[in-house]
C-alpha cells in the first residue's frame, strides 16, 4: 500500500512539474528542437545535472540506496529506437510522458498521439519475436554499462580509472554549466 | 507563464531524485504496453495466465509480455502496481496544474501555435500527423527499451551508456527534422 501512495505522490508531482516547465506544450518542444527557444533545453539539462550530481553525492555519503539504481542495457536498437522517437518527437512535439500529460491538460492532438502510441506499442508487442531474432536487441559494450564503476553494483564501466560516483558528479556539474551558459530566447508570445 | 529554467530544472531534478531515493528511476513508455495488455486481456482472457514456471508468477502467450520472467504479464494481471499508478497520477498532476493556471484556449487545445503558423489550422491534418507520430514514437521507445523519461532523464542521470546512445539518436533526427519542418515557425 505504501508503494501505491508513493506512486500517487511522485506521479502527481512529476505531471504537475512537467506542465509547469512547459513540457506539456508541444510548441516549446518543437522550438527547443529547432533552436528557436532553448528554455526547455536549459530546464532539462539543469534537471539532469542536478539529478546526477545529487544522486551520486548521495551514493557517496550513503544517503541513497544503490539498490534503487536501474541501468538499462545498451544495444543497437537503443539508437534505432531513439531515431524513430526523435522523428515523431520533432513532428508532433510529444514524447510518451509529455504526450500523456498533454492529453490530460486537454490537448486533443495529444489524445490522438496517445492513441497512435497505444497502437505503436501493440505493433511492437506482436513484432517483438521477429525484432529479437534480428539481433538488434543483443547487448553491446557490456550491456548495462555506466561511465565509471559504481560501488555496490556489478554494472560494467567504460572508464575504470576514476570512481563512477565522482564521474557522475563531474558529468552532472558539466550539464549544469551547459544549462547556465546556453542562450535562452524569451518567448515573445504566451504559448500556453 | 512557465517557470524559469532555474526553478523548473531544480524541481524536475528533485522529482527524479526523489523517485530514485524512494522507489526507482522514473519511466513511462512501458505503461503503454501494460495498458495494451490490459485491453488485450479483456478480449482474450488467456493472454496472461498464472504460471509457476516464471519468476513473476505470470506468463503470456505474447513473447514481449512474457519476457524478463513475465514481469510485464504480472503488471497486466495487476494494474494497481507502482509504475502504472505512477503514470495515471502523472496525468492527474498535469491536469490539475493546467486547471490551476487557467486551462488552455480552444485553439491551443487543437494544435500549438508553431504548427498553425507553418501548416495552417486544419485540425485533421494535425491529428493524422500526431497519430502517426505517436505510433512511431512508441514503437521506437519500446525498441529502445525506454523513452525521454527512462533513457534520457533517468538514464543519463545514472551515467548509463544506453541513455547517452538513446539521446544521441533522438537529437540526430529530431533537431534537423524540426529545423526543416518548422523553418517559418523559427523565424517568429
Amino acid at each position: 500500500m505504501t508503494i501505491i501512495i508513493l506512486a500517487i505522490v511522485l506521479g502527481f508531482a512529476f505531471g504537475f512539474v512537467l506542465d509547469r516547465v512547459g513540457a506539456t506544450n508541444p510548441g516549446y518542444i518543437i522550438r527547443m528542437l529547432n533552436f528557436s527557444n532553448l528554455h526547455l533545453m536549459k530546464t532539462i539539462l539543469l534537471a539532469i545535472g542536478i539529478g546526477s550530481s545529487v544522486l551520486f553525492a548521495g551514493l557517496l555519503v550513503g544517503l541513497i540506496d544503490v539498490g534503487h539504481l536501474s541501468v538499462k542495457s545498451a544495444y543497437a536498437g537503443v539508437f534505432v529506437g531513439g531515431l524513430l522517437l526523435g522523428a515523431g518527437f520533432a513532428v508532433s512535439g510529444f514524447c510518451p510522458g509529455t504526450g500523456l500529460a498533454a492529453a490530460a491538460t486537454g490537448r486533443k492532438d495529444a489524445m490522438v498521439f496517445v492513441l497512435g502510441g497505444l497502437l505503436g506499442a501493440a505493433a511492437y508487442m506482436v513484432s517483438y519475436a521477429w525484432v529479437s531474432s534480428t539481433g538488434i536487441l543483443d547487448d553491446i559494450a557490456g550491456g548495462k554499462t555506466t561511465l565509471g564503476i559504481i560501488s555496490g553494483t556489478d554494472y560494467p564501466a567504460l572508464i575504470d580509472a576514476i570512481p563512477g560516483e565522482w564521474l557522475g558528479i563531474a558529468v552532472g556539474m558539466t550539464f549544469i554549466v551547459i544549462a547556465m551558459v546556453l542562450p535562452s530566447r524569451t518567448a515573445t508570445e504566451d504559448l500556453r | 507563464m512557465i517557470l524559469s529554467y532555474k526553478i523548473g530544472g531544480l524541481l524536475l531534478g528533485l522529482v527524479f531524485i526523489a523517485a530514485v531515493v524512494l522507489v526507482k528511476p522514473i519511466g513511462v513508455s512501458t505503461q503503454f504496453v501494460i495498458f495494451d495488455g490490459i485491453i488485450w486481456d479483456v478480449f482474450q482472457t488467456d493472454v496472461v495466465v498464472s504460471s509457476a514456471d516464471t519468476k513473476s508468477g505470470y506468463a503470456s502467450s505474447n513473447a514481449y509480455l512474457n519476457k524478463s520472467g513475465g514481469s510485464y504479464a504480472k503488471s497486466v494481471a495487476n494494474p494497481i502496481n507502482y509504475s502504472f499508478v505512477f503514470v495515471l497520477a502523472m496525468m492527474v498532476g498535469a491536469a490539475v496544474s493546467a486547471f490551476l493556471r487557467g486551462g488552455l484556449s480552444r485553439t491551443e487545445k487543437t494544435m500549438p501555435m508553431v504548427w498553425r503558423s507553418r501548416f495552417g489550422d486544419d485540425p485533421w491534418k494535425r491529428y493524422v500527423t500526431t497519430f502517426v507520430a505517436g505510433f512511431v514514437v512508441l514503437f521506437g521507445a519500446r525498441l529502445a527499451g525506454g523513452c525521454t523519461s527512462g533513457h534520457m532523464m533517468s538514464g543519463m542521470m545514472q551515467t548509463a551508456l544506453s541513455g547517452y546512445i538513446f539521446t544521441a539518436g533522438v537529437f540526430a533526427i529530431g533537431i534537423p527534422l524540426a529545423i526543416i519542418l518548422f523553418r517559418e515557425g523559427a523565424s517568429q
